[in-house]
């Protein structure tokens, strides 16, 4: 007996990508109540310092993330053409994007604890502010852990264009971090302000 | 089609040493094992959770009761409620679940087989998590302590200043470890149910339970995240020193109520939705008749789920909302009773003038909707907001949530028992125990439920630990503990039934209940790999199909 393909729907191959959207629907209700709590706690510090005085958009590291789209995007085309080689770079490029928004959270970070003092504990906004940022931060360590994986398995040779599917599905992931990226500079650094 | 089961030469011996069983259960990755671990667990915790329950009603059965201290009293009612709802209520329905809907869509196994195992041991942790509480809630070096915030833990009672020492962050901790695992198993259902149906399967002929447990799952996803997100919020406030829900700093307490509520309503659902499933599944089989209309439940159903995520705040109508917002979740409240009333008629309408056979899983299913419609017309009553103003956090309110949780939910995962464990085991339930059961936690329920909404609507509040004599309160209590020991009694025999029926009952054969569904294809229980040959299906009835090649399904459907 042959056994033929559902005759509407998805195949079980594609259950991985199913997983990861439904994945992201969970962590994007997650980040809605974050969103939520920093839009209605906007200006009800008691205390200060407050964000027109302390926050400074960081447009620089923000063009380094969303890039990173482009560049984990370009690496899944090549590896569906076959080009390992070619996916190890975009790859790397994708981690090295990824690692320098990291490092661009760490030093407003710094800046913000030490010369403004402002900490998560200090008023509402640096409750908030740390919350909303952190949360998306944990998320690119997150992303970056797993695409670090991706890369170790190419170094050692074990990626291969029959694995394209599979790191489209990661990508989807990365993709995630990005979009929310954009909705929290919107909230952070133009609406909250 | 070929359904029979490949004949395995049983090569292994009589009897393993303990420890393999064990390691074999404790490392599964099969849908039907971790199915009967969950149900399990969740049977370990109905137990723990009743006897809080047992304890909270002994305390109320007369005025100046000194049967426990205050303190232990909210401690009790915190853990039931926590306890109930997500390490009993929720765990039955995922059980379920992952043991059936695989083999009600012809597949072999979920679409995530580890995940499964993951989510399922995440839960499980989660659940020893808040009762490690009671040693470690002060530091391993005294005596702990249970939470005691309640089971909606409002701010401030949750914060540093009102809850000292660590049983809130086990409360806190417990349900963010066991909300991961739900979300998890809720990708998974999803998954599986899109991606694994058998050749045939197209959506519209699925049956009713993975339809149901579809629209669950995506609950579970949208609204167990929130709880997430609020119950990291209270971490940061606890031991980052936020300021959240920190009134003092400018914070609102108001906030973790919306936040709790946003998760909290559509948990009904979640939670009632395998309800509905099991009532979709048994009640044709036992009333002879193919569920009355297919498409309606499936669009009531999912109308549910959207109309659920917009109803939350009929939880909060006396914090003093807008008029405007008031207004809104009154009507939601009151829509979301249309299609859920659509349900209760088609079930109705599929036993009207069936062949109706009074099983005990029958008994159930038709005690289920009776209650499930009185739970719902109290709801109702509660969601005009002037009557609500009235009746909120009294008593009527705790017997109309108990309505729908045991009278409705309560009473389809017996119903469920009864039907499906003579495919888990291979072994019938005792149908004289079973109606011994069915009887006298009816009459329990009736006892305990029905007289509670009395002391309510005469004033007593919810979650004082005793009250005066003579406001009118004193017989209705006692009537009400009388019937908490008619539902214990019930519940040991259901025990006793499932002990003694998985070892003495008799065999059951693949398909006792003469069903239409897949499951009663392969064997009882089936083997590890469901199916010799993945099932083809042209209709919502496969196995009817079988059986009346002349007179199939799918010449009409």
């Amino acid at each position: 007996m042959t056994v033929a393909k559902p005759e509407i729907g998805l195949s079980s191959s594609a259950r991985g990508r199913v997983g990861m959207f439904c994945l992201i629907a969970a962590e994007a209700a997650i980040f809605t109540i974050f969103v939520v709590a920093y839009l209605f706690y906007v200006g009800k510090s008691l205390t200060g310092p407050s964000p027109k005085d302390v926050l400074r958009v960081p447009i620089f590291y923000t063009i380094c993330l969303l890039s990173s789209s482009l560049t984990i995007h370009m690496a899944v085309r090549v590896l569906r053409r076959g080009s390992v080689g070619g996916f190890g770079a975009w790859w790397f490029a994708t981690i090295a994007l990824g690692a320098a928004f990291l490092y661009g959270t760490a030093t407003e970070w710094q800046r913000l604890i030490y010369h403004d003092g402002l900490t998560i504990s200090t008023n509402l906004f640096g409750t908030t502010y740390y919350s909303l940022v952190g949360l998306h931060g944990v998320h690119v360590v997150v992303g970056l852990m797993s695409l670090s994986l991706v890369m170790a398995f190419t170094l050692l040779g074990n990626v291969g264009s029959e694995h394209a599917e599979r790191v489209d599905v990661l990508s989807l992931y990365w993709h995630f971090v990005d979009a929310v990226w954009v909705v929290v500079f919107t909230v952070v650094y133009v609406i909250g302000r | 089609m070929s359904t029979e089961a490949i004949a395995l030469p049983r090569t292994e011996p009589a009897s393993r040493p303990f420890v393999d069983a064990l390691h074999e259960w404790v490392t599964t990755v099969d849908h039907k094992r971790l199915g009967i671990l969950y149900i399990v667990y969740a049977l370990i915790f109905l137990v723990i959770g009743g006897v809080e329950a047992t304890v909270l009603r002994i305390q109320l059965i007369r005025p100046h009761n000194d049967f426990v201290s205050p303190q232990v009293f909210n401690r009790m009612f915190t853990m039931h409620g926590t306890t109930m709802i997500f390490f009993v209520a929720m765990p039955l329905g995922f059980g379920f679940a992952n043991y059936l809907i695989p083999l009600m869509i012809g597949a072999r196994d979920m679409a995530f087989p580890r995940l499964n195992a993951f989510s399922f041991w995440l839960m499980a942790f989660g659940g020893f998590l808040l009762y490690f509480s009671l040693v470690g809630a002060n530091g391993l070096y005294g005596a702990g302590n249970a939470p005691d915030v309640g089971w909606f833990a409002y701010a401030p009672l949750t914060s540093q200043t009102f809850s000292v020492g660590h049983s809130t962050d086990f409360w806190t901790l417990g349900l963010l470890v066991s909300g991961f695992g739900s979300i998890g198993t809720a990708i998974n259902i999803i998954a599986t149910v899109l991606c694994m149906r058998c050749p045939g399967m197209i959506l519209g002929k699925m049956p009713l339970l993975a339809w149901l447990n579809l629209v669950m799952a995506g609950l579970v996803v949208l609204a167990v995240s929130p709880l997430t997100a609020a119950q990291l919020m209270l971490l940061v406030d606890r031991y980052l020193g936020g300021h959240f829900f920190d009134t003092q700093a400018g914070g609102s307490a108001v906030i973790w109520m919306h936040f709790f509520w946003i998760f909290g309503h559509p948990e009904v659902y979640v939670l009632v939705m395998p309800a509905f499933a099991f009532a979709s599944e048994i009640i044709p089989v036992f009333s002879r008749k193919p569920i009355f209309g297919y498409p309606i439940m499936v669009g009531a159903t999912v109308a549910i789920g959207f109309v659920s995520m917009s109803v939350w705040a009929h939880h909060m109508f006396t914090v003093g909302m807008s008029s405007a917002a008031n207004t809104f979740f009154v009507l939601s409240t009151m829509a979301i009773s249309v299609p859920t009333g659509i349900k209760i008629f088609n079930w109705l309408a599929t036993m009207w003038g069936g062949k109706i056979e009074f099983k005990t899983p029958m008994l159930f299913c038709i005690a289920f909707l009776f209650q499930f419609l009185i739970a719902g017309l109290t709801g109702i009553m509660l969601s005009v907001a002037p009557f609500n103003w009235q009746l909120a956090n009294s008593y009527f309110v705790v017997a109309h949530f108990h309505y729908v949780i045991v009278g409705g939910i309560m009473f389809m995962m017996f119903a469920a028992f009864y039907y499906w464990f003579p495919k888990m085991t291979g072994k019938m339930c005792s149908e004289t125990l079973g109606k011994w059961h069915f009887w006298l936690f009816l009459i329990g329920f009736h006892l305990t439920f029905d007289f509670m909404h009395i002391p309510g609507l005469l004033g007593m509040p919810r979650r004082i630990y005793t009250y005066e004599p003579g406001r009118g309160w004193d017989t209705w209590n006692l009537i009400v503990t009388i019937g908490v020991f008619f539902q214990t009694i019930a519940t040991l025999v259901f025990v006793v039934n499932l002990l003694w029926s998985y070892f003495k009952g008799k065999a059951a054969g693949n398909d006792p209940w003469d069903a239409w569904t897949l499951e009663w294809s392969t064997a009882s229980p089936p083997p590890a790999y469901n199916f010799a040959t993945i099932p083809e299906v042209k209709s919502r009835r496969p196995l009817w199909d079988l059986k009346h090649p002349n007179d199939p399904d799918w010449k009409y459907e």
